[in-house]
């Protein structure tokens, strides 16, 4: 998509389409010919992955909304129907149930990649806000799609969720009948959600053009952090990325399948196999595993407004992430601190997770006994210390540790970080190279 | 171009000419005209004349025992009608309106109203003419929206929490014996829909 295209094309065909729409030609440099750093490892894969994933949604998704009725009076036995009596429609819905599941799967992988590699540092900051852009579409799709099936989790998550907006000063009470569309969730709020679950994929996929437009003008990150110096430090696209990705494609999708066919239900919540019930409230409200550690920040406020502003932040703060990180280094293989405060980014990332989905009060750690019942620290102050160093680890530690941090030697080249490695350890021979 | 880009003047300012005129004058039409056409689209979400007209139900008070709650339908969501005893009632006399963090009543028959028991029991709805409620019955009624002002779930009734009233397990909100929020992240009071007696028997919702 960028600098000298090296497509030739080899039939009269080709030749005439070329000057009249180059498509061809811009595949070929895109994802043929398109030079890419030769030292990517499988954290790379995962771009394909999703490619896979989305395109895995939008087809079954197509399908299934073929048969699924958006009316509060059949929804929920429409989505049976699929599963009864369509034929494979078990198998559709399956694919697009669990497909959500493993697409959040590989964005978080591919996110936390692009945070530990740097991938968001210049020149790729477009490139990282348009991933950010696809993974609030993606996490709205989401959230759209879970509430067709109008179960009692479909039905109270969209209760929540839409009562967070009701937290604004003024507007919240007429923002939130707007988004109802009556005066509580109801079949108008199935039908906009349908309308929208819909067109959601197709802007999904609008901004993966543009995300892919920002990634092949500056080219890939890669392992090292150091940018592209000559045509040593890349091989082409195809066939090298292309059959490496497509055996990451294959593994993946053997996890897929495995929860397809083996445990289909494992990562959802058995309460939406009971029909909405607007008088009745579900023990415990909980969202998708792929929402749990927002759904945690959210509650660790004492304050409805306060929580609401806290959840929409920690998905803000990844907007700015570009100028908050002032690294000269991109990548963590050489920020000896960095990678720490990195490691226990992550951690706390999957430890908000598990405080989403316990009860606020549970005990976390059992601190003795009181009147016979366990003390100690509950969910929600882990929760609360586990949302402070969310936030401080982009606002605190990622802004100072470009001051304080000494970084490791880096190697002077991507070719040379490849033989380095052959010879033996890695910063032997190498010569360190200049601050990127 | 000569006669619409007027030469600069002394002190280098140019004079605004036709064209920026129509410039502005099309800028704002596109504008207005925009506002116009987006309106529709926006308004179109908002509720519908016959879901707005689906406004009022009936329902009888008078088997509820001492103590109990019936939940009816009401707009797609759920009323409480609960029967206080005479316990409950001076529990939730007894709060100071200092303790409540949210001191507005809640309550639509008595908008801007301070959240003080009688303003938020049936005492503060409107009896038809010619209907007979005893006085002691209607304090004993609490008529509220079943829905927890944090994010709406449903909260458990029966004397449920540390208030003797409703409790929300869902974030942890506790209302007392009037219904009032007294902890927890629930912002505001339960709320209560504009009700009154239409018969020795029967309330009407909306």
């Amino acid at each position: 998509m960028s600098g000298h295209s090296t497509y030739e094309p080899k039939t009269g065909f080709e030749r005439w389409l070329d000057e009249r729409l180059p498509i061809v030609r811009l595949g070929y440099d895109s994802f043929v010919g398109f030079p890419t750093p030769r030292n990517l490892n499988y954290w790379w894969t995962f771009g394909g992955i999703l490619t896979v994933c989305l395109m895995v949604q939008i087809v079954s998704g197509i399908v299934l909304a073929m048969h699924y009725v958006p009316h509060v009076d059949y929804a929920f036995a429409s989505v049976e129907r699929i599963d009864r009596d369509v034929n494979y429609g078990w198998l559709l819905r399956s694919i697009h149930a669990n497909g959500a599941s493993m697409f959040f799967l590989a964005v978080y992988i591919h996110m936390f990649r692009g945070l530990y590699y740097g991938s968001y540092k210049s020149p790729r900051e477009v490139l990282w806000i348009l991933g950010v852009v696809i993974y609030l579409l993606m996490m709205a799709a989401a959230f759209m799609g879970y509430v067709l099936p109008w179960g009692q989790m479909s039905y109270w998550g969209a209760m929540v969720i839409t009562n967070l907006f009701g937290a604004l000063p003024l507007i919240g009470g007429p923002l939130t009948e707007w988004l109802w569309g009556g005066f509580t969730v109801g079949n108008e709020t199935l039908n906009r959600f349908f309308s929208l679950h819909y067109l959601i994929p197709f802007l999904i996929a609008g901004v993966v053009g543009l995300h892919i437009w920002a990634l092949h003008v500056p080219g890939n990150n890669n392992p090292t952090g150091i940018s592209v110096k000559s045509s040593k430090d890349t091989l082409p696209f195809h066939p090298y990325y292309t059959v490496k990705d497509g055996f990451a494609i294959m593994l993946f999708l053997v996890i897929f399948a495995f929860f397809v066919f083996y445990a289909p239900d494992v990562l959802g919540h058995a309460d939406n196999y009971i029909e909405a019930d607007p008088l009745v409230t579900p023990a415990h409200i909980v969202p998708e595993w792929y929402l749990l550690p927002f759904y945690a920040i959210l509650r660790a406020v004492p304050s409805k407004l306060g929580g609401v502003i806290l959840m929409f932040a920690a998905i803000g703060v990844l907007f700015v992430l570009p100028w908050l990180d002032t690294s000269k280094v991109r990548s963590m293989r050489y920020r000896p601190l960095a990678r720490w405060f990195f490691i226990f980014f992550v951690i706390a990332g999957l430890g908000l997770g598990w405080c989403g989905a316990k009860n606020p009060d549970d005990i976390f750690l059992p601190l003795g006994s009181h009147d016979g019942h366990a003390t100690g620290i509950t969910f929600l102050w882990l929760a609360r210390v586990l949302t402070l160093y969310y936030f401080a680890y982009f606002l605190v530690i990622l802004p100072l540790l470009g001051f304080v941090e000494k970084p490791k030697p880096r190697p002077a080249s991507i070719a040379d970080s490849v033989h380095g490695a052959k010879a033996g350890p890695q910063d032997s021979g190498v010569k360190p190279a200049p601050a990127e | 171009m000569s006669d619409v880009t007027p030469s600069p003047d002394a002190n280098g300012h140019s004079e605004p000419s036709r064209r920026d005129f129509i410039y502005i004058a099309a800028g704002g039409a596109v504008a207005v005209g925009g506002a116009f056409v987006l309106w529709p689209f926006i308004d179109q979400m908002n509720p519908a004349a016959d879901t707005l007209a689906l406004a009022s139900i009936r329902a009888p008070f008078n088997d509820i025992a001492e103590g109990e709650q019936v939940t009816v339908m009401w707009r797609g969501g759920p009323v409480f009608i609960r029967r206080r005893t005479q316990a409950d009632i001076e529990s939730a006399r007894a709060v100071e309106l200092a303790a409540l963090p949210d001191k507005d009543a809640r309550n639509e028959n008595e908008p801007g109203a301070e959240a003080t028991d009688p303003n938020r029991s049936a005492l503060s709805a409107p009896v038809n003419e010619g209907v007979e409620v005893p006085e002691d019955v209607r304090a004993s009624l609490i008529v509220m929206k079943g829905n927890c002002t944090h994010l709406g779930c449903v909260p458990v009734g029966d004397g449920a929490g540390d208030y003797n009233g409703w409790f929300c397990p869902c974030h942890g909100s506790h209302y007392d014996a009037a219904g009032r929020i007294r902890r927890g992240p629930a912002p505001e009071n339960l709320h209560i829909p504009p009700y009154s007696f239409v018969s020795s028997t029967t309330i009407q919702i909306g």
